[in-house]
């Protein structure tokens, strides 16, 4: 551990546009910092690689975003072999100041002086009855599909649910010749007016998206907004054959498609600023709870950073520069000299990207509304079949009206996505058929290892 | 229902390769996952051991869990996030598993 004596030990997780920055900025102060990703590319999601013997181009990949996602990748290609670059490795938990790592290798702990936590997000879900069912799977999985397979998720596909990301993905799929059956908005037109205060932080994303509906709209794709989701329809041996919803003038439509990508916007992905030990607040915008962060990155444990989405859903272009002031921060506590003009040109950006995205909630609300007309028989959970019915019995029966004690009672939150996918909505559910505010029902405390490892893999070392 | 759920849209020019699902031999290109060469050929990748139907995975991006198949010795494997290699065989059911299973 020669470096250990000479330069503290950083340690960065994720190696998305977020990642990539901070591990950057590091090692132009002269860090050489320890990079963590579970993926075998780095990249992250926005910036996801196809696999090494794709052909596609930038262009084709990430539109608008070539440029970025270009410098995103060189950027990285070119300090992979100096930092300690370590694909393919999940980190399954923190504690006692070390990474806990789960790679082909085996398993290891690394300590560590700062942490940089940059884990990005995952779709945010509101269940609705048969979301279980073969065919129906989340917006991202629908683009992932696309920019690192090649595929569409079916041969006519519905986007149904809210957010930036529903439009952007189901405007990709027409362009790569994919059928679009519809896309169905939750959220109600008149929002983004309302939203248009904050939007015009970002004026360039906003014209993005303006053209991404036209898009649709020029290719025939109904696009349809104020849309209620009854249900994905199909059976559970042959899997989706269409979607129902209540349009917004209150009639019924039923639309076939063999797939369905179902998604609100984002969450972030906390599990590790939980194990550190980072405080959580209840956001009321978003309604979820986030963890604490300083203007600059910093969570409420020292030596913990958090940036990218996996802190806040500001986008990828927020994830650069938030990761640049996480390394930052972290430099400055470690006793580097830090240029105090930088910080403050970055965190205006940050401000301006936070307003951006507070227009977006505006215009496409968490729909928790949806939460408590959920039919009983609907699943809540896919992990085990827990549905809407399981949960409120629990609720009624026992009282249980905190999240992890309703948890332990019905399994909501247990299965094998430990409460990804089930977690707000399950909150949303106790929380209407308790009658309380949500934030009452508290959140789910991640618990490792964040994600099932494997089984036969043995131990590599400590470091 | 021999149909293929995903429809592969280009990049179809790659090397191809066989492997095995249940026995019965899959053909996929070099560079798919799991999952992509199981769903371009099929309609499913398992069935929940809670009771509720036939799965094909959720969110592909290694973060829901719900594309687990196994090999014939076992051992288990996350379909959205493995690369097919040719030759694999592959059961989309547990072997030897007591039912139902829990994790
Ligand atoms: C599926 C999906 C598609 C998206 N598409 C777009 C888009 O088209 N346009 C857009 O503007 N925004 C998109 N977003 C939002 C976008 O992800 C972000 O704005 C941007 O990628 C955030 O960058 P980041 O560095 O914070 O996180 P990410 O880019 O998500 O990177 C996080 C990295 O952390 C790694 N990681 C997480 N947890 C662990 C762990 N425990 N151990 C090891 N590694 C870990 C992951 O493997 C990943 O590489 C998308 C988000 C998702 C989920
Ligand atoms: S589909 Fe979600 S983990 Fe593979």
């Amino acid at each position: 551990m020669a470096d250990r004596e000479l330069t503290p030990r950083i340690v960065v997780v994720g190696a998305g546009p977020a990642g990539v920055r901070a591990a950057q900025t590091l090692l132009e102060a002269g860090i050489r910092p320890v990079v963590i990703d579970e993926a075998a590319r780095a990249g992250g999601q926005i910036y996801r690689r196809q696999p090494t013997n794709f052909r596609r181009s930038h262009e084709a990949l990430y539109g608008t975003e070539a440029a970025r996602a270009q410098a995103v990748h060189d950027g990285f290609d070119a300090i992979a072999a100096t930092v300690d670059y370590r694909p393919d490795t999940l980190v399954w938990n923190i504690a006692d100041g070390q990474v806990w790592t789960a790679s082909e290798r085996g398993y290891a702990t690394l300590a560590y002086d700062a942490l940089i936590l940059c884990t990005g997000a995952t779709d945010r879900l509101m269940p609705v009855k048969g979301w279980h069912y073969a065919g129906a799977y989340s917006l991202g999985a629908a683009q992932v599909a696309l920019k690192a397979q090649a595929c569409a998720i079916g041969a006519r596909v519905v986007f149904m649910g809210s957010g930036p990301l529903l439009y952007l993905v189901a405007s990709q799929y027409v362009k790569a010749g994919a059928k679009v059956a519809a896309v169905l908005d939750t959220s109600p037109l008149s929002n983004r007016l309302r939203a248009a205060v904050d939007l015009i932080a970002q004026p360039g994303i906003l014209a993005d998206g303006v053209a991404l509906t036209r898009a649709l709209a020029k290719a025939g794709v109904p696009v349809l907004t104020g849309v209620t989701p009854l249900e994905i329809t199909g059976n559970a041996e042959n899997g989706v054959n269409g979607v129902r919803v209540r349009l917004a003038n209150g009639t019924e439509r039923d639309f076939a498609a063999d797939a369905v990508a179902l998604g609100y916007h984002l969450r972030p992905e906390t599990q590790l600023a939980d194990l550190a030990r980072c405080d959580f607040a209840f956001d009321a915008k978003t309604r979820q709870w986030l963890p604490k962060r300083d203007q600059d990155g910093r969570a409420s444990v020292a030596g913990v950073y958090l940036a990218g989405d996996g802190a806040r859903i500001l986008g990828a272009r927020s994830a650069e520069v938030s990761g640049r002031l996480a390394a930052l921060a972290a430099l400055a506590d470690l006793g580097h000299k830090v240029d105090p003009l930088t910080l403050v040109h970055l965190r205006r950006q940050v401000a301006s990207y936070a307003r951006f995205a507070r227009g977006l909630a505006t215009a496409f609300p968490w729909p928790h509304e949806q939460a408590a007309n959920l039919p009983d028989e609907a699943i809540v959970c896919r992990c085990e079949a827990v549905t809407a019915g399981d949960l409120r019995r629990v609720v009624n029966e026992t009282g249980a009206k905190e999240a992890n004690r309703a948890k332990a009672f019905s399994r909501v939150g247990m299965g094998r996505c430990q409460g990804r996918y089930c977690g707000h909505a399950g909150a949303e559910v106790i929380a209407a058929c308790a009658n309380i505010p949500v934030e009452q029902v508290g959140r789910l405390r991640g618990q490792a290892p964040v994600k099932p490892l494997p089984v036969a893999i043995a131990p590599e070392g400590e470091e | 229902m021999t149909q293929g759920r995903f429809v592969r849209l280009a990049e179809q020019d790659r090397p191809s390769l066989t492997l095995y699902v249940d026995g019965q031999p899959v053909t996929a290109m070099e560079g798919d996952t799991l999952m992509v060469a199981m769903l371009a050929a099929g309609r499913v990748l398992r069935t929940s051991e809670f009771g509720d139907g036939k799965r094909a995975g959720f969110c592909l991006m290694a973060a829901c869990q719900d594309c687990w198949v196994w090999t014939e010795d076992g051992g288990r494997l996350r379909a959205c996030s493995t690369p097919a290699s040719a030759g694999l065989r592959l059961s989309t059911s547990q072997p030897g598993a007591s039912w139902p299973t829990a994790n």
